[in-house]
């Protein structure tokens, strides 16, 4: 379980630079795929090697690509999704900071095969740092032949623009991202149309991760099947995770699909078990918003099989005892964390970066938020439990974009797997407060 | 054409037709209720969500329900495509949902609101709310503000359906308000105080749903439901000059827009009629306006209020009120 592709050769020295990354084998994917490759074969390939979507939601890349409308004479764009702003998750800010030619290297092979000539980078504004190192790869990547007009030679030509964007989550949601990218406020659009025929500037758009670009590049230089003998199943190549809570090495790690859950967290190559010798508690495995699940269901499915890194294998179950890989935010937190003040940390998060465009994403997010408050501070009903539900219920698939369902999983599966923990909430507000060391006192309640 | 069943009410709709305006064709009790969208302004709709409903079947070619309740509004019909609104129980808990939140934050201060009695979301909680509310939340709170010399804004009331924000960019000149900060403390605003100011900014107040923007001229004047609605026109040089003035007596106390049954005008009119002519020589009478609704308005004068079983799952509720 070895198997290293994006991260391969993090550790040489100067490999953000474009002369040592070139060294390593850089570019060669771009030569191959304008000089000896039609578009339609890097398709083929990327579908080939079942890549998914890193962002979230796994949705296969290749599938996602031949949705463009490649019909109309209208420009075509290709954009590139780093507003990577869900709690936990770092690993497309690693990546952008040490590799950048990695993901530009991708940029262009995946524009070629879209048929791209204009290409944006929608960056976080809280990467600002990043920019500069961004923009600088891009000036290279020109200087080098390999971006700009008539690249190396061929008939094809793409130019790329970074944009940063000014710090809101919701800018991470597609369409939210390319109102932002034009100008506006970032409000998800009313779908369908979806990108694929109306997106940026009403133009036909694909909108990808960093991590699912950046891994195009080493598709096409190992070949499609090639990768999709990584991983295991559907779940093909490697992951970044990056990783952090109560565990003695947090950090971004490159896994093989299929890795077990246990050995991720307990491995020395990996996480290296939980910090203090403590006992695992809960793993948020895929960012802040997929559900959370206890230790038990953590490292063994309901059905008593391992649970592994794939995406198949952490849905197992459903949301009942499952759980999502989503954008591989590992978040792990061990016997002392609490789960309702974490809870309530994260309907905090989710209320404060609620658009406020559609009704129950706008007002559930902030009521959730709300009860949890009492309950944390041992001012809740036990009635306020279910109404926690009720409300969560009522948000999920009811909004126009996903941050209404990413709001109300938390909450939901907090509860499914901890109620006793929010009654004790409840009924021990006293002692609640001694266990939640450097919390707010409840003496300081409005 | 396109074939498409609402309720088990089958109609032939062209291509491009919204479930709602494919139901508004049907019209009666299968058009889902809408806060947000507005048929003559572009772009609006989507946002409120009470307009959900289930679609059961996709399309004749692709038989398969869609797994998330759909925003009617906003969605367009396809062939063979099966709806279902208030046949379908999860719609209607769905929908008993978004009216609780749209009245989370809502002050319930209609005895002293000028829209009581023509607001649409007095019409939607009593269709379709649930009879008793358990938040115990403080509810955000904004002062009340004039955003021009005749339109008085209460954030307090306002449900961000971006009605007005529309309006003002697809019927006036300029748009100098908009939706200010995000999530639940977003707000519509002005950068500039009194800043709304162009000759059609009247038909703002006519958009907004609930009783967020309010006309000056008629603030505390008289309950609607007091007042006698008649069409009436004259010749204006800026508009089509059609509108309802609403008389109390002889006196014009408001003018309006002339309404549809969907509380949409028919005519943007500009604010000389709206906000000057409030003299009956101004204005040739042509008889009493119809307001179709069911709405407390028609009661007094012209029409006597029936019981009303235009909610289905409901009607039971409904008709004990009366």
């Amino acid at each position: 379980m070895g198997g290293k592709i994006l991260l391969a050769n993090i550790d040489v020295p100067g490999i953000r630079g474009f002369d040592v990354y070139r060294e390593t084998g850089g570019y060669k994917s771009v030569e191959k795929a304008l000089k000896e490759m039609t578009p339609a074969m890097v398709n083929t390939e990327v579908t080939k090697s079942g890549l998914r979507g890193r962002g979230g939601a796994g949705f296969p890349t290749g599938l996602k690509w031949s949705f463009l409308d490649r019909k109309t004479d209208r420009p075509r764009y290709l954009v590139c999704n780093a507003d990577e702003s869900e709690p936990g998750t770092f690993k497309d800010r690693y990546l952008m900071q040490h590799l950048p030619h990695l993901l530009i290297e991708g940029l262009i092979i995946s524009s070629y095969a879209l048929g791209v000539n204009t290409c944006y980078i929608y960056i976080r504004g809280e990467f600002k740092y990043l920019v500069g190192i961004l923009e600088h790869a891009i000036l290279e990547a020109r200087d080098h032949g390999f971006l700009g007009e008539r690249i190396l030679g061929t008939d094809y030509s793409l130019k790329i623009f970074v944009h940063p964007g000014a710090g809101a989550y919701i800018c991470g949601e597609e369409t939210a991202l390319l109102e932002s990218l034009e100008g506006k406020r970032g409000n998800p659009r009313i779908k369908p149309p979806f990108p694929a025929f109306k997106g940026l500037y009403g133009c036909p758009t694909v909108v990808n991760n960093v991590e699912t670009l950046a891994a195009v590049g080493p598709i096409i230089v190992m070949g499609g099947e090639e990768y999709a003998k990584f991983g295991k199943g559907k779940s093909t190549g490697t992951k970044l995770i990056s990783a952090c809570g109560n565990i003695n090495k947090p950090g971004v790690y490159e896994i093989e699909m299929g890795l077990p859950v246990e050995d991720f967290i307990y491995g020395a190559a990996y996480c290296g078990g939980i910090k203090g010798d403590k006992y695992l508690k809960a793993v948020i495995p895929g960012g802040s918003s997929v559900p959370i699940l206890p230790a038990d269901l953590m490292l063994s499915t309901a059905k008593g099989e391992r649970r592994l890194m794939t995406y198949e294998s952490l849905a197992d179950g459903d949301f009942a005892t499952g759980t999502m890989l989503g954008s591989g935010g590992f978040i792990v937190f061990d016997e002392d964390a609490c789960i309702v003040r974490n809870t309530w940390n994260l309907a905090h998060f989710y209320r404060h970066e609620s658009c406020g465009q559609c009704s129950p994403c706008r007002e559930g997010t902030g009521w959730m938020e709300k009860v949890l408050f009492r309950i944390e501070h041992g001012q809740g009903k036990l009635s306020d439990i279910d109404l926690l539900v009720r409300i969560s219920k009522n948000i999920e698939g009811n909004t126009i974009c996903p941050l209404g369902d990413a709001a109300a999983w938390p909450v939901a599966s907090a509860i499914r797997h901890f109620r006793r923990e929010f009654e004790f909430h409840v009924e021990h507000p006293e002692a609640v407060k001694h266990i939640n060391h450097g919390a707010l006192p409840v003496s300081a309640l409005p | 054409m396109l074939k498409v069943t609402i309720d088990n009410i089958p109609i032939d709709v062209e291509d491009g037709t919204t479930i709602l305006q494919a139901a508004r064709m049907i019209g009666g009790k299968v058009v889902p209720p809408a806060m947000c969208y507005y048929s003559k302004l572009k772009g609006s709709g989507g946002k409120c969500r009470t307009c959900l409903v289930k679609v059961a079947q996709s399309s004749a070619k692709d038989p398969r329900p869609i797994p998330k309740l759909v925003a009617s509004c906003s969605t367009p019909v396809q062939d063979g495509m099966v709806v279902q609104n208030l046949t379908s129980p999860e719609v209607v808990e769905a929908r008993k949902a978004i009216v609780e939140f749209l009245l989370l934050n809502h002050p319930l201060d209609c005895p002293v609101c000028d829209q009581a009695g023509e607001c649409d979301l007095q019409d939607l909680s009593f269709g379709y709310g649930m009879e008793e509310t358990e938040t115990v939340e403080e509810r955000r709170e904004f002062p009340a503000t004039d955003i021009g010399d005749k339109i008085k804004l209460h954030m307090n009331r306002c449900i961000l359906c971006y009605r007005c924000v529309y309006a003002a960019d697809q019927i006036t000149g300029k748009r100098v308000h908009g939706v200010l900060y995000r999530g639940d403390v977003s707000e519509i605003g002005t950068l500039i105080k009194q800043a709304v100011d162009n000759d059609f900014s009247g038909n703002m107040i006519d958009v907004c749903p609930v009783g967020a923007l309010t006309d000056k001229t008629f603030r505390f004047k008289s309950r609607v439901w007091f007042l006698k609605p008649m069409n009436a026109h004259r010749d204006c040089p800026a508009c089509a000059g059609k509108v309802t003035a609403w008389l109390f007596g002889e006196e014009i106390y408001r003018v309006t827009g002339r309404k549809d049954q969907y509380g949409e005008l028919e005519d943007f009119i500009c604010n000389e009629c709206r906000f000057e002519k409030k003299d009956p020589g101004d204005w040739i009478i042509e008889g009493p306006r119809h307001i179709k609704r069911q709405s407390v308005i028609s009661a007094n004068h012209y029409e006597r209020m029936k019981k009303q079983s235009i909610i289905l799952p409901i009607a039971g509720k409904m008709e004990d009120q009366f």
